[in-house]
C-alpha cells in the first residue's frame, strides 16, 4: 500500500524502548568485568552465573549513570525505589528471573525534544530503569543460526549481568507522516545524549544500544490506540526508520482488508527490510514481578542528585544553537547535519583541527554517501573523526588533492590503515616535483601540438586540455596548479 | 581430657588452649562417633574425614606456633547442607543438586574456616529446607536420637540430631520459620535464630530470602554464643546484612549463667498456647516461667493479636520467594539433567529435570508461590501477606515497648513419629506456629531445652525472643534458664537420652 494511502486512512502511534548498555567497570550486581566478548564464560562468578546461594550487590556507578541519564531526559528521580524480579524461563538467563525494576523505576516522567526537518517533536519519557543483561545463546548447526533447526546451543554468560538502562517512551502521537523520521531522530538524538554523558559506548552495531519499536495504527481522527506490535532489536537508526515505515504499511494492509493486528513481538530483517512474526505476546503474559528480596531499596539523596545534575552535558537545544553560531553554518546546513546524524561527528572532527565547512563537506558528502550505499549508520562507519580531520589536513598541506582524498577515504574505510598509511601504501601523494612534472608536461605538449599552438596564441583557457593530459599521465597524482604554471611558462 | 564427644565446645576450647587435647584427637573422636552412630541417626549426607583431619592438623600446627585464631580454633563443626562449601558436595537435601560441588564458600563457611573450625561434613535436611521433620530429604530421613522412630524436627533435623547424638559439638543451621529452633526443641538441644541481617546469607541457598537466617546449633547456650561470635557481623556480599558492631554474645551468655534474672521483664505471649498444644509441653513451659520468676524476673502476659495470622502469611511469602529462587534449577549449568527421548528442546529438558528432581513438598510450594504472585492474585495474596507481616512487626514493637523479652514454648508438641504427619501438610505446618512470627519480623530467638514431657518422656523447648539487634538478650535469658535447670537436674538434659552406640546401630541396620 502506498505510504500516502496509509496516512490518509490511519494515525500511527509510536513507542520506543531503548536499552543502553552501560560502560561501568563491573557488572550490575557483582564484581565481574562488564565487558562482553573474550573467552566465553571467563568473565563470570557465582553471582552472575546464578549459582545456588550467590547474592547480588548493586553497582553504585550504574545507579549514578541511571540518574544522570534520567536527569538529561528531564525525568524525576525516585527518592526511593526497588529492584524487582521478572520471572520467566530462558536458557541464557542464569537465575530464570531478570533482576529489573517494575513499578518503582529510578527515573520517570521525562521528555526529549526531537528535531526533524526543522520541526520539534516532544517525546515523552515514561520511565528509565535499571536492569541486568542476559547471557548470549549461540545456536550451532542448522542453516539460520536460530534456535529452530540447531543441533545444540551454547551459552556465553559473560554478558549476563552487564548493567542496562531501559528507556521507555509514552506513545508518540501526532507524528503522522513523519513517524518513521521521528523514531529515527529520537534514537539518534538519544544516542548523542548518551555519548555526551559518557555512560555507554553507545554503538548500535555492537548492541550497546538496542531499540524495540512499538507501533499501532488507529483510524484517522478516532483518537483510540490500536493493537500494537513490538519489533525487537532494531540495530541502526535507518533500520528504526525503515521498520516503522514497514510496520505502518503492513498494519494498514491488514486493517484495510478488514483484518485485525495480532499483538506480538516481531523480528526485523535488515537484509530484506521486513519484519516477521516472533512469539505471541499478550498483555496476559505474566512475569510475576515482586520486589527483589536480596536487595535493599535504592534511595538516592537529593544532595547526590543535585551534584549529578551539575555534571550533565549542555542541553541539546542550547548546544545546537551554540555550535551553529561557532561554525557559521546556515540553517539548512545545520538541519542537514543533524538529519544525517552527523552533528557529533562533525563536532569531533572540528575538535581534531578541521575547518567546519571541510568537516561538514566530508561527512555529509563522501561519508553520507558511503553510509547510504552500505546501509550502515554513519556513526558506525569504520572511520574516526580524527581520520577525517587528518585527511583534510593532507589536503590543506597539498599532500593530496580532493580527488586523491576520496581514495584515501576509500582506503581507510576498507581497513587499510590510517590516512597516512593509505597514502603511503597506495602511493597517492601528489607530485609537485618540477622534474617529473616537467617531463610529463613536455610529453603532453608534444602529443598535442595544436592545443599548444592555441596557448601560444594567448588562448590560455585551452591549458585545461593539457592539464588533463598531464593528470592522466600522472594517474591524478599531480599538483594541478603547478602543472598549469609549468605549461604557461613553457608556452609563453 | 576424657569424653571428648560429650564435652561442650567451650570445654573443648579450654582443653585445646591448655594443651590437654589436640584438634586431630577430638576431630577423630567425632568422626569415629559418626561412624558408630550415624548409620542409625543419618544426620549426615556427606562426611569429609580427610578434609576435617587436615584442617585439624593445620589447627594444631597453628596452636603450636602460638597462632591460634580464636577460642574455637580446632573445634570441629557440622554444616547444614544448604550452605555452599567449596569442594564439598552441597545438595540442599534435593536430588536436583545431587553431585554439585560448589566452587565457592558461603560467608558463614568462610568464617568457620578462617576461625579454624574443621568441617566434619554436611548435615541432612528437608529438601530446600521445606519441612519440619527432615522427612522431606531426598536422601532419607534423619532420626531423633531420643527415639529413632521419631522425627528430629526440621528442616535442620540433621544438624540438631548430629549435636544431640554427640557426633559434633557444634553445627550450623538455618531458620526460615523455625528450622533451627524447632529441631532444637525436639532433640533437647540449643538453637539460635539471629536477628535478620545479623549473619550473612551469602552462600546460603535461599528458601525465602526475606526470612532465612543462619545460626548456631549446639548443646549449650554458651557454645551457641561463641559460635555466633564467629559467624556473625556485616558482609559486603549480602546487601541485607546489618552494618554495625555487635556486642560479644559469649559475654552475654556468661553474664546470664549466674541465673540472676532480677530486673528482667518477661512477656508470655497469650496467642501461643491453647488448643492443639500438648499438655506436657505446656506444663514444662509453665515450670520454666515459674523458675524465671523465682530467679527475680518480672513476668507479664502480652497479647500479639496478629500472630494468629502468622502461619497463613508465612505460607504466602515463603512459597512466593521460593518459587522464584528455585527457578534456577533448570539443568542448564549444574546439578541433575534429565533428557527426554527424541530431540528435546531446552524447555523440555528443564521440565523433565524439574519433574524428576524436585520432591512433592517442593512442587507443592512452587505451585503455591507461582499462584500467589500471579497477575490478578498478587494483591490478594502476596500483597496482603506483606501487610499482615507489617502488623506482626508492630505487635512485636508494641510488646517490646513494655517487656525485655517474649517467651513461649518453641513447638506445640514433642517429636512425633516418622510418617505420622507426612500426608497432612497442614498438621506439619502447624509445628512452626510459635517460631514463624520471629522470622516474619526479623527478630532473634533461642530455643533452650526445658525438660521432658510427662506423656512421652521426650524433650520440649522454651523459646525466648528479643527485639531486632538485641540478640544478647536471648543469650542472657537462655543461659540463665539453662543454669537454673542444671542446678535442678544436676546435669544436662541430654544425659537422660538413651545410649545410641553399637546396639542401636545394629538394630536399625
Amino acid at each position: 500500500m502506498p505510504f500516502d494511502d496509509v496516512l490518509a486512512a490511519y494515525d500511527p502511534a509510536l513507542g520506543l524502548e531503548v536499552h543502553v548498555e552501560l560502560n561501568t567497570a563491573s557488572k550490575m550486581f557483582c564484581g565481574c568485568p562488564a565487558v562482553f566478548g573474550g573467552e566465553p564464560n571467563a568473565g563470570t562468578c557465582p553471582t552472575c552465573l546464578g549459582l545456588p546461594g550467590a547474592m547480588p550487590v548493586v553497582n553504585g556507578k550504574a545507579v549514578e549513570s541511571a540518574i544522570r541519564i534520567g536527569l538529561a531526559l528531564n525525568c524525576d528521580i525516585a527518592e526511593w525505589c526497588r529492584f524487582a524480579r521478572k520471572n520467566y524461563f530462558y536458557p541464557d538467563m542464569p537465575k530464570n528471573f531478570q533482576t529489573s525494576q517494575y513499578d518503582e523505576p529510578i527515573c520517570f516522567d521525562g521528555y526529549m525534544d526531537v528535531d526533524v526537518d526543522g520541526e520539534t517533536y516532544r517525546v515523552e519519557i515514561e520511565r528509565a530503569h535499571m536492569e541486568e543483561d542476559t547471557g548470549k545463546s549461540l545456536h550451532v548447526g542448522g542453516s539460520t543460526g536460530r534456535i529452530h533447526g540447531a543441533d545444540h546451543s551454547l551459552v556465553d554468560y559473560n554478558r549476563a549481568g552487564i548493567p542496562l538502562i531501559e528507556i521507555v517512551t509514552r506513545p508518540i502521537l501526532g507524528a503522522g507522516e513523519k513517524a518513521p523520521e521521528v523514531a529515527k531522530a529520537y534514537v539518534a538524538q538519544l544516542r548523542e545524549l548518551i555519548v555526551a554523558l559518557g555512560v555507554s559506548e553507545a554503538r548500535m552495531d555492537q548492541g550497546n544500544l538496542r531499540a524495540d519499536v512499538n507501533l499501532s495504527l488507529s483510524p484517522k481522527g478516532s483518537g483510540a490506540l490500536g493493537t500494537r506490535t513490538e519489533t525487537k532489536n532494531v540495530n541502526s537508526f535507518r533500520s528504526v526508520e525503515r521498520a516503522v515505515r514497514y510496520e505502518m504499511q503492513r498494519h494498514a494492509v491488514i486493517l484495510s482488508g478488514g483484518g485485525s493486528i495480532l499483538q506480538e513481538t516481531r523480528h526485523w530483517h535488515e537484509d530484506t527490510g521486513i519484519t516477521t512474526s516472533g512469539r505471541e505476546k499478550s498483555d496476559a503474559e505474566d512475569y510475576r514481578y515482586f520486589p527483589e528480596p536480596d536487595l535493599v531499596p535504592v534511595a538516592p539523596s537529593r544532595e547526590w542528585v543535585d551534584e549529578l545534575r551539575e555534571t550533565l552535558p549542555e542541553n541539546p537545544t542550547v548546544r545546537r544553537a551554540r555550535l551553529q553560531a561557532d561554525w557559521g553554518f546556515s540553517d539548512m546546513e545545520m538541519r542537514d547535519t543533524i538529519g544525517a546524524g552527523a552533528l557529533g561527528l562533525v563536532e569531533e572532527t572540528i575538535a581534531e583541527g578541521a575547518a567546519p565547512q571541510a568537516a561538514r563537506k566530508w561527512w555529509l558528502g563522501e561519508l553520507a554517501r558511503r553510509s547510504n550505499e552500505d546501509g550502515v549508520d554513519i556513526v558506525d562507519l569504520p572511520i574516526t573523526p580524527a581520520d577525517v580531520a587528518r585527511i583534510q589536513a593532507l589536503v590543506d598541506e597539498k599532500v593530496v588533492n580532493d580527488k586523491l582524498a576520496r581514495q584515501v577515504f576509500e582506503g581507510v574505510l576498507a581497513g587499510e590503515g590510517s590516512p597516512d598509511e593509505v597514502v603511503e601504501k597506495r602511493g597517492l601523494a601528489v607530485v609537485s616535483d618540477d622534474g617529473a612534472l616537467g617531463a610529463a608536461v613536455d610529453k603532453a605538449i608534444a602529443a598535442n601540438p595544436d592545443v599548444a599552438d592555441k596557448i601560444r596564441d594567448g588562448k590560455v583557457a585551452a591549458a585545461g586540455a593539457l592539464i588533463g593530459a598531464v593528470m592522466k599521465e600522472m594517474r591524478g597524482q599531480a599538483d594541478a596548479a603547478r602543472v598549469r604554471e609549468l605549461i604557461l611558462e613553457k608556452l609563453s | 581430657m576424657s569424653n571428648l564427644t560429650r564435652s561442650t565446645a567451650a570445654a573443648l576450647a579450654d582443653g585445646l588452649a591448655a594443651g590437654e587435647v589436640t584438634s586431630v584427637e577430638l576431630t577423630e573422636a567425632h568422626l569415629d562417633r559418626i561412624d558408630a552412630v550415624d548409620g542409625a541417626v543419618h544426620a549426615f549426607l556427606h562426611v569429609d574425614r580427610d578434609g576435617a583431619l587436615a584442617d585439624a592438623a593445620d589447627s594444631d600446627a597453628r596452636r603450636a606456633r602460638g597462632e591460634a585464631r580464636g577460642p574455637l580454633d580446632g573445634v570441629p563443626i557440622a554444616v547444614k547442607d544448604v550452605l555452599a562449601t567449596r569442594g564439598l558436595p552441597t545438595t540442599c537435601g534435593s536430588k536436583i543438586l545431587e553431585g554439585w560441588v560448589p566452587p565457592y564458600d558461603a560467608t558463614v563457611v568462610a568464617r568457620l574456616r578462617e576461625a579454624g573450625l574443621p568441617i566434619l561434613g554436611k548435615t541432612n535436611m528437608d529438601e530446600f529446607a521445606m519441612g519440619s521433620s527432615t522427612e522431606h530429604s531426598a536422601y532419607g530421613p534423619t532420626r531423633n536420637p531420643w527415639d529413632l522412630d521419631r522425627i528430629p524436627g526440621g528442616s535442620g533435623g540433621g544438624s540438631a540430631a548430629a549435636v544431640a547424638a554427640f557426633e559434633a559439638p557444634l553445627a550450623i543451621g538455618t531458620d526460615t520459620g523455625g528450622s533451627i529452633r524447632q529441631p532444637g526443641a525436639v532433640t533437647g538441644t540449643v538453637g539460635v535464630k539471629p536477628t535478620y541481617g545479623g549473619v550473612s546469607r551469602y552462600g546460603l541457598v535461599a528458601l525465602a530470602n526475606s526470612l532465612d537466617q543462619a545460626g548456631p546449633v549446639t548443646r549449650t547456650v554458651l557454645d551457641a554464643a561463641m559460635l555466633h561470635d564467629v559467624i556473625g557481623g556485616h558482609d559486603p556480599r549480602d546487601s541485607t546484612s546489618i552494618q554495625q558492631e555487635w556486642p560479644s554474645f559469649t559475654e552475654a551468655a556468661r553474664a546470664g549463667s549466674t541465673g540472676d534474672m532480677s530486673g528482667v521483664k518477661v512477656g508470655v505471649i497469650t496467642e501461643l498456647a491453647g488448643e492443639g498444644w500438648q499438655a506436657g509441653v505446656m506444663a514444662r513451659f509453665q515450670e520454666s516461667v515459674d523458675l524465671l520468676v523465682k530467679a527475680g524476673a518480672e513476668v507479664v502476659e502480652v497479647s500479639c493479636p496478629s500472630f494468629v495470622h502468622a502461619l497463613a502469611t508465612y505460607y504466602l511469602i515463603l512459597p512466593a520467594e521460593a518459587s522464584s529462587n528455585l527457578a534456577k534449577f533448570d539443568a542448564m549449568r549444574y546439578g541433575l539433567r534429565v533428557t527426554p527421548e527424541g530431540n528435546p528442546s531446552a524447555e523440555e529438558v528443564m521440565r523433565a529435570t524439574r519433574d524428576a528432581g524436585f520432591g512433592d513438598e517442593v512442587k507443592r510450594r512452587i505451585i503455591l508461590g507461582t499462584y500467589a504472585l500471579s497477575s490478578g492474585y498478587y494483591d490478594a495474596y502476596y500483597g496482603q501477606a506483606q501487610k499482615i507481616r507489617t502488623l506482626i512487626s508492630r505487635d512485636f514493637d508494641a510488646a517490646f515497648a513494655d517487656v525485655d523479652v517474649l517467651v513461649s514454648p518453641t513447638a506445640p508438641t514433642t517429636a512425633f513419629k516418622l510418617g505420622e504427619k507426612l500426608d497432612d501438610p497442614m498438621a506439619m505446618y502447624l509445628n512452626d506456629l510459635a517460631t514463624i512470627p520471629a522470622n516474619l519480623a526479623g527478630v532473634p530467638g533461642i530455643s533452650v531445652p526445658n525438660g521432658l514431657a510427662d506423656e512421652d518422656g521426650l524433650p520440649s523447648g522454651f523459646q525466648v525472643l528479643a527485639p531486632a539487634l538485641a540478640d544478647e538478650r536471648v543469650y542472657r535469658v537462655g543461659a540463665a534458664l539453662e543454669a537454673l535447670y542444671a542446678d535442678q537436674w544436676g546435669g544436662p538434659l541430654l544425659d537422660k537420652a538413651p545410649a545410641l552406640a553399637g546396639a542401636a546401630t545394629a538394630e536399625v541396620k
